[in-house]
């Protein structure tokens, strides 16, 4: 630090006792953030995760699409970059972007039958679907079976999984105002007049489908370089079913529905921890309870909270 | 190809299980007119709606549009050749608010290209500011202009049905397939919609109406063809088919009475 040469001696030595006891201050807040992170961290990130993961289940949803099998799209993205990193050597960013591109095949392979069917039927073939590939994961040797991949390199930071949501949640918001946005909006409301209206409504269901599956991908490539380990369990129906909810109590009316309700529903276990209450059951009560109150008193979910009255 | 006809039907059938909708259907459609279909309920005025929209295949026979087959094609190709359509039962998207159907209804008028809007480029504005003017003035011509941020499901029965007819005008079709266009509305709106529908014609459209109102019919149609068990009884001028003994017999009534529908 140097001093302007005019100034008395004893002016100098406040403003150094001043300048040190804001440096101080900046260190101890410096201290508790990385505290607050060195705890938090990797629910921050879990959270951002998932709010990923929930876009990509509201992409089809946002299509009038119930689809249940992007858990195991977000398996395919996991397992494939997991396996280019490990095995092949394949640069991160590559081997996550290989991932959602897999997945995104998967999708358009399956898509062409699976989008004719319609409503409850398209979510259990979709079910289905999760059920095939989590199967294929158990089995194969490739993938380490039901143990899983072990030993995946630390790639993933807070950053990128922020980076992507953020890149996501922006082409989404683009997307819903384009003319693929309305078709999928008017396929969501009536797909028999959409179809009179000109709309190919084949098509973009399985843009909505595949557009889903690519991120699902992206996040699990993420997710796999987060955790050191992947195992089949984790994509499987109870997964699926979550990113359900989280698209339920956020709301599919505007992109940040689903990232609202992704990260309150997995921050609320954690803030109810710190807040004392430490048995597991009732902190997971908690976020059956917020759905079910979502489900009677807010059919356009928490988002609609926010939204301007008409 | 008979010059001045839109819309042929040739021999055009359709059974549903064991029951034909309709059976060698035939007419032909001229250009800039309104044509009405009429008969008695189940006489199979829908199902040729749907045949010309695509919503349902012929089993046999020829549909053309301007000379072109179009009985094989899907709905969303019959609609890029500027056919648009309203239902009986109106199918609005009801969780969007009026303004919002009529964009909605733009989709073939390819305003809103994902790549400009991704990028923010002025051109992008310049066709959203145009796109919605056009939709405005669907809804104003509609009559509807000022419901415009309204949710459409809390509309009138029959500001549904205009909304309906603004969100097809929004294609800007060269044939109109309406389908009971005026029924459950008041003297007052039925006279709006004739006077919008004759202007619809000056300028170019061809309209294809199913209705039951036969005074609206009469005075509307410049030609109508009248359908019976699936079948053509007659097409021709209104006072033609008025006379036509089959027709007073089939659908006005023995007696020259009004069949309520």
């Amino acid at each position: 630090m140097k001093l302007p040469a005019d100034l008395p001696a004893g002016a100098a030595s406040r403003a150094d006792r001043g300048l040190a006891i804001r440096l101080r201050r900046r260190a101890a807040e410096v201290v508790a953030l990385s505290e607050f992170f060195a705890v938090y961290g990797s629910l921050i990130n879990f959270a951002g995760l998932n709010a990923l993961l929930a876009l990509s289940l509201y992409v089809p949803l946002s299509a009038g699409q119930l689809s249940l099998g992007n858990a195991a799209f977000a398996g395919i993205g996991a397992y494939v970059s997991a396996l280019l990193t490990m095995r092949l050597n394949v640069p991160f960013p590559m081997s996550v972007a290989a991932g959602g591109c897999l997945a995104a095949a998967v999708a358009m392979a399956i898509g062409a039958p699976v989008l004719r069917i319609k409503g409850i039927f398209l979510a259990m073939a979709t079910l289905a679907f999760g059920e095939v590939v989590r199967i294929c994961a158990v089995n194969l040797s490739i993938t380490g079976g039901a143990e899983g991949l072990i030993g995946i390199p630390n790639k993933t930071t807070a950053v990128m999984i922020y980076g992507a949501l953020a890149a996501t949640a922006y082409f989404l918001t683009a997307l819903r105002w384009s003319q693929t946005g309305w078709s999928f909006a008017s396929i969501r409301e009536d797909e028999t007049a959409a179809m009179v209206m000109g709309i190919n409504t084949t098509r973009y269901k399985n843009v909505a489908f595949i557009l889903g599956a690519f991120i699902a991908g992206i996040a699990g490539g993420l997710y796999a370089h987060l955790n050191f380990i992947i195992t089949p369990a984790e994509f499987g129906f109870s997964a699926e079913v979550q990113l359900l909810i989280y698209n339920i109590v956020g709301g599919t009316r505007s992109v940040f529905g689903p990232i609202v309700g992704a990260l309150i529903l997995t921050a609320i276990p954690e803030a109810l921890r710190a807040a004392g209450v430490t048995a597991g059951p009732l902190r997971l009560g908690v976020n059956g309870l917020i759905l079910l109150l979502v489900i009677l008193y807010l059919p356009n979910g928490l988002s609609s909270l926010f939204a301007k009255k008409r | 190809m008979i010059s001045g006809m839109l819309l042929e039907f040739e021999k055009i059938s359709r059974s549903f299980g064991g029951v034909r909708a309709l059976s060698g259907v035939s007419f032909g459609v001229q250009a800039a007119t309104i044509h009405g279909l009429i008969g008695p309920n189940g006489s199979g005025k829908t199902t040729l709606m749907n045949v010309v929209s695509g919503l349902s295949g012929a089993d046999a026979g020829r549909l053309l549009f301007d000379g072109r087959p179009i009985h094989r094609l899907r709905p969303h190709r019959i609609a890029a050749l500027g056919v648009a359509r309203t239902f009986q039962n109106i199918r609005l998207f009801s969780g969007m608010s009026c303004l919002e159907n009529v964009i909605a209804g733009q989709h073939l008028m390819g305003a809103r290209p994902l790549f400009q809007r991704l990028f923010r480029l002025r051109s992008a504005n310049l066709a959203e500011m145009k796109s919605l003017a056009d939709a405005r003035a669907c809804l104003s011509k509609a009559g509807i202009a000022g419901r415009e941020s309204a949710p459409a499901g809390s509309l009138s029965y029959g500001e549904r049905r205009r909304l309906e007819i603004a969100r097809a005008m929004a294609l800007k079709p060269r044939l109109l397939l309406l389908d009971e266009p005026i029924a459950g509305m008041r003297l007052r709106e039925i006279e709006e919609m004739e006077s919008l529908f004759r202007s619809l014609v000056a300028s170019g459209v061809t309209i294809l109406l199913i209705e039951h109102n036969m005074p609206f019919v009469m005075r509307l149609c410049h030609s109508i063809t009248v359908l019976h068990f699936g079948e053509t009884v007659m097409t021709g001028t209104p006072g033609e088919v008025a006379e036509h003994p089959e027709v007073i017999e089939a659908y006005l009534g023995g007696k020259g009475e009004r069949n309520e529908g």
